[in-house]
């Protein structure tokens, strides 16, 4: 099962776990299993079926271009980080 | 020039089989460019063109009672005057607020916001026209600083704004944006095995980008309802793409060409002008141009945060770093969106600590809405940290380097915000910069010398590019990437590598949102990276299709051939073989013209490391600091045209250079911006710099064909506090505030 | 609206003559009235040198003087600068050199350091640095800039 880090400002959610294992193939999935494990987890990420958009996902320590369809494997790291661009 | 014994510019290069790539040619726009021939933004002409002017709040925090715009409406040669009233309805709070930076609807939040614009037959007109317009203010408190703003007792910018925690609404009303947080292990355990902290606060003040082309565009609102803009931007997308938010449009209707633009560093990724001039067009049914002077620049668009930053690092005796603290509060200007978020995510990224919390927090303030400024965020968090392990290395009679060496991060370690690095390098810019003749010079007599090292993590998005083969081998590449520092060039090398032919032969266009696939601002240090990867992965499919025409043309199986150099040839039968041009004569004939193209959106972004040492002397009568002499290491993966990297590197510098010793907006007590010119907004003259020499180290990036890492923002990062370090060397003087002007420089006693 | 001015002048070696109103400066005449747009806009108070063209063989901003001065003055652009389509040394070496990036503050610089070569053919580095104090670049950090105008120092001796 991937890992998934919790940002310590959700950790309220996750009942203060840190790392969670969840289920998925892809981050769609993960997110839906994350919420059904922890409610509350969809309503902070995503926003019209999209991860909102202050808002990265990266897997394995890369950020993903392809949002909610970006695949996950059983080893993947998953982390939100708040969204930057640069100048 | 003072000769040197060594060499001012140095490429430490890998992998160097490329043809193409790691060359210096001229740049395609480079004669345009130097006879005055090239078109920027205030340079465009169109028939019937009318003038545009903005009308500006003289205070920075005030309601907007009433606008009377009749006078000025009625002068001999306006022709039209707009309001907020003028934008269609907002849903929105998020899209009200960008219309208000716009043209001010019910608050004025900075002084220098726009309150309504004219058109006018020339400037001078339409400049009169200005102090006709009768505006009612009800002038309330201006909070000036994320102090002033953070305080139970603050006066309330926003009615409706809470503070947001990483998606969160909290429900507090209050001037704090949001609250980002970054944990990893335990710090309090962490600080409890440290032999030696260092704990301090730093203040940095509100710097701008300082580009010398102010903000222009002209729009023309066609009887058929198509909007076209013709602007000086980072991104022609962004343009489009807010346009047709704000003001209703399908963005199939609205094109925008960019013109030539003369710097930008994050400043020119918002929007400011156009959607007035578009306004404006729509009225009056003709072209018309807006150009912001030099003190609207400055009052009016978007500055870099000024910032209070606390920092508490803990070490063993041996060198070993146990736990790092940072506090950011950050100025969003008047609306939300500091780049906190990437300040709390670069600060310590360059060391593998155990232990690390940073909390970030977004504050909005009555100053003008900040933007982007190379590197957002990182060099406000570098003035803290990088002094901080400075004083470090001091307390444990390290050397700077090698403590910094002793803790760097690799490929694996893990980030203080959470992911784990790939290949990185750091270690190989730090080790670049202790071999350097400048460290290991002696240093001149009566000077003080320091080190820094920054971090940012440079971004992919989208670009598209399409190329087209001409009968005589030359090939058309068209790109979306405005061209501010020699871009289209570094672009055309990437095709120019992958088909085999001279660089001279593409001609590289940077064109309209019309012309070419969708493609993301050209900033964030991603422009090389991604439109250049458009430009290799078009270049395959040109190179592709040329391999299948020889081999229709040859009657022969594509996958016995091969492209290499510029010749196609049959791996098997040595007679097969013609050069690109050969088979470009034959295209028509054969079945008719090749293009390639792609549209990409690229993983695999390689962060850049960037790292300084300075050597500066300090008049201890004026406070005066000089720059004896100054070097700047960094890993760019992969140089493609040396001189334009290079380039990058000493500009990010210099502007480091201005920010650390010069550059801040002074306010007065009523929020006005009192030194909005050149003179007095002091950036460094070629009279106050050394030469920059520059050490390029190539840690290639795997995501990248060529293994390019984005260059243009991590040299802005260290000079800050590398100039901070020297001083202190020099004099004995912390400087914990910037600018570290003279009159601060004296008012700081020795430690 | 002010009555305008019949100002005659030459300008890059051509006779020139436009209408202006007495308050349009140098800057916004060539711009505006003329056409030649290579000479740039930057603070239009002096103070970023982007405006810099040469009078009667003085490098002066043009943001700070009068469309009506230009009353029988030799004026010198970036547009006269290259002979005909041969760029001029200096041109050359700004672009070999790297010595732009937005290239805003180009014209400018040449027309600068054009006007320190015919006085000074062999400029020290504090030389060049000084005299091109006025003249702002935010790209470039000026580096490649010096280097630029030592070359074409090199280059116009050599001629």
């Amino acid at each position: 099962m991937a890992l998934v880090f919790i940002p310590s400002l959700m950790q309220n959610l996750s009942n203060g776990e840190q790392r969670v294992s969840v289920e998925g193939a892809n981050v769609r999935q993960i997110i839906d299993n994350l919420d059904s494990m922890f409610p509350g987890f969809k309503n902070r990420l995503v926003e019209d079926g999209r991860v909102k958009p202050n808002i990265s996902v990266a897997i394995d320590g890369e950020i993903t271009p392809l949002g909610m369809i970006e695949k996950v494997t059983e080893d993947s790291e998953v982390h939100f980080l708040p969204a930057i661009s640069g100048g | 020039m003072t000769t040197a014994d060594y060499e001012r510019n140095m490429v430490l290069a890998t992998d160097t089989d490329y043809k193409v790539i790691g060359t210096r040619p001229v740049r395609h726009d480079g004669a345009d460019k130097v006879t005055g021939r090239a078109i920027y933004g205030a340079d465009f002409d169109a028939a019937g063109l009318l003038h545009g002017k903005i009308l500006r709040s003289p205070h920075a925090h005030a309601k907007i009672i009433s606008i009377d715009t009749s006078k000025a409406e009625k002068l001999d040669g306006v022709k039209a005057v707009v309001t907020s009233k003028d934008f269609p309805q907002s849903e929105s709070r998020k899209d009200q607020w960008l219309k208000d930076n716009i043209l001010a609807s019910d608050k004025a939040l900075y002084a220098g916001q726009a309150i309504a614009g004219v058109a006018a037959s020339n400037p001078h007109v339409a400049e009169s026209a200005l102090g006709l317009i009768e505006v009612e203010y009800e002038v309330l408190p201006p909070v000036l600083t994320t102090q002033e703003a953070m305080a139970s007792n603050a006066s309330i910018l926003h009615d409706s704004l809470t503070t947001e925690e990483l998606g969160d609404d909290t429900g507090v009303v209050s001037n704090v944006a949001s609250h980002s947080q970054h944990v990893k292990g335990d710090i309090s355990k962490g600080f409890e095995d440290a032999d030696v902290i260092i704990e301090r606060e730093y203040n940095t003040k509100t710097v701008h980008q300082g580009y010398i082309e102010p903000h222009n565009a002209t729009a023309l609102w066609s009887p058929d309802g198509r909007l076209h803009v013709w602007c000086s931007t980072q991104g022609s997308f962004v343009v489009r793409d807010s346009l047709a938010e704000l003001l209703d449009l399908p963005v199939s209707m609205v094109r925008v060409t960019p013109t030539e633009i003369g710097g930008g560093f994050g400043g020119k990724i918002p929007i400011y002008v156009e959607p007035v001039a578009a306004l404006l067009s729509r009225k009056t049914g003709a072209p018309v141009k807006i150009v912001m002077s030099r003190r609207e620049t400055f009052e009016a668009s978007g500055p870099t945060p000024g910032s209070q930053i606390k920092i508490k690092i803990g070490a063993k005796h041996d060198g070993t770093l146990t736990a790092a603290y940072a506090w950011m509060a950050m100025e969003a200007g008047a609306y939300p969106g500091s780049p906190v978020g990437a300040a709390v995510q670069c600060v310590f990224s360059t060391y593998d600590i155990e232990n690390s919390t940073i909390d970030g927090f977004d504050v909005v303030v009555n100053k003008p809405k900040t933007a982007a400024y190379r590197a957002p965020g990182a060099p406000n968090a570098a003035f803290g940290a990088e002094q901080a392990i400075n004083e470090l290395a001091e307390k444990l009679g390290m050397d700077p380097i090698e403590l910094r060496l002793k803790n760097v991060a690799t490929e694996g370690t893990r980030r203080p915000d959470g992911p784990v690095f790939g290949k990185i390098g750091a270690k190989e810019v730090l080790e670049a910069m202790r071999d350097h003749p400048h460290y290991q010079s002696d240093k001149a007599e009566g000077t003080g010398r320091g080190v820094s090292i920054g971090f940012w993590f440079n971004i992919g998005f989208d670009s598209a590019c399409n190329i087209a083969v001409n009968k005589d081998g030359s090939v058309n590449l068209t790109e979306g990437s405005t061209d501010i520092g020699g871009s289209r060039t570094s672009i055309a090398m990437h095709a120019a590598e992958v088909l085999g032919i001279p660089v001279e032969d593409v001609r590289p266009s940077v064109v309209d949102t019309d012309t070419i696939g969708f493609t993301a601002v050209t900033g964030g240090s991603r422009t090389t990276f991604a439109t250049g990867w458009a430009a290799y992965e078009a270049a395959q499919d040109v190179k592709k299709q040329c391999i299948e025409r020889a081999a229709k043309i040859w009657d022969v199986d594509a996958n016995g051939l091969q492209m290499e150099d510029g010749v196609i040839s049959s791996k098997s039968d040595s007679e097969l073989r013609m050069t690109f041009k050969e088979l470009a004569e034959q295209l028509s004939d054969t079945g008719g013209g090749i293009s390639g193209s792609a549209s990409v959106n690229p993983s695999g972004v390689g962060g850049s490391f960037a790292g300084n040492i300075a050597d500066v002397s300090v008049d201890p009568e004026t406070g005066k600091t000089t720059v004896e002499r100054f070097t700047c290491v960094q890993d760019v993966g992969k140089a493609i045209h040396p001189s334009y990297v290079e380039g990058q590197m000493q500009g990010g510098s210099v502007q480091g250079i201005g920010w650390a010793l010069n550059e801040e907006y002074f306010m007065n007590d009523e929020g006005t911006m009192t030194n909005s010119s050149l003179l007095d907004y002091r950036m460094p003259t070629s009279l106050d710099l050394p030469m920059i020499d520059t050490v390029i180290v190539e840690v290639a990036n795997p995501g990248h064909p060529f293994g390019v890492r984005g260059v243009g923002e991590a040299n802005i990062v260290p000079p800050t506090p590398t100039i901070a370090n020297a001083i202190y060397d020099a004099t004995g003087k912390r400087m914990t505030q910037l600018p570290m002007s003279p009159g601060a420089i004296l008012s700081v006693s020795p430690e | 609206m002010p009555a305008k001015t019949y100002v005659q002048t030459t300008i890059n070696g051509e006779h020139v003559d436009f209408l202006c109103e007495p308050r349009q400066s140098l800057l916004e005449c060539l711009r505006d009235e003329i056409g030649l747009t290579g000479t740039k806009e930057g603070c239009n108070d002096g103070n970023c040198g982007a405006c810099t063209v040469n009078i009667d063989g003085r490098i002066v901003t043009s943001c700070l003087v009068l469309g009506v001065e230009a009353e029988g003055a030799d004026i010198e652009t970036i547009e006269g600068v290259a002979d005909g389509s041969n760029l001029h040394p200096l041109q050359l070496a700004f672009l070999e050199n790297a010595a732009l990036q937005c290239g805003i503050c180009t014209p400018g610089f040449i027309i600068s350091s054009k006007a320190l070569l015919e006085q000074n053919p062999n400029p020290s580095e504090h030389e060049i640095r000084f005299w091109l104090a006025n003249n702002l670049c935010r790209c470039t950090g000026y580096d490649k800039i010096v280097r630029a105008v030592q070359d074409a120092a090199k280059r116009l001796q050599e001629a």
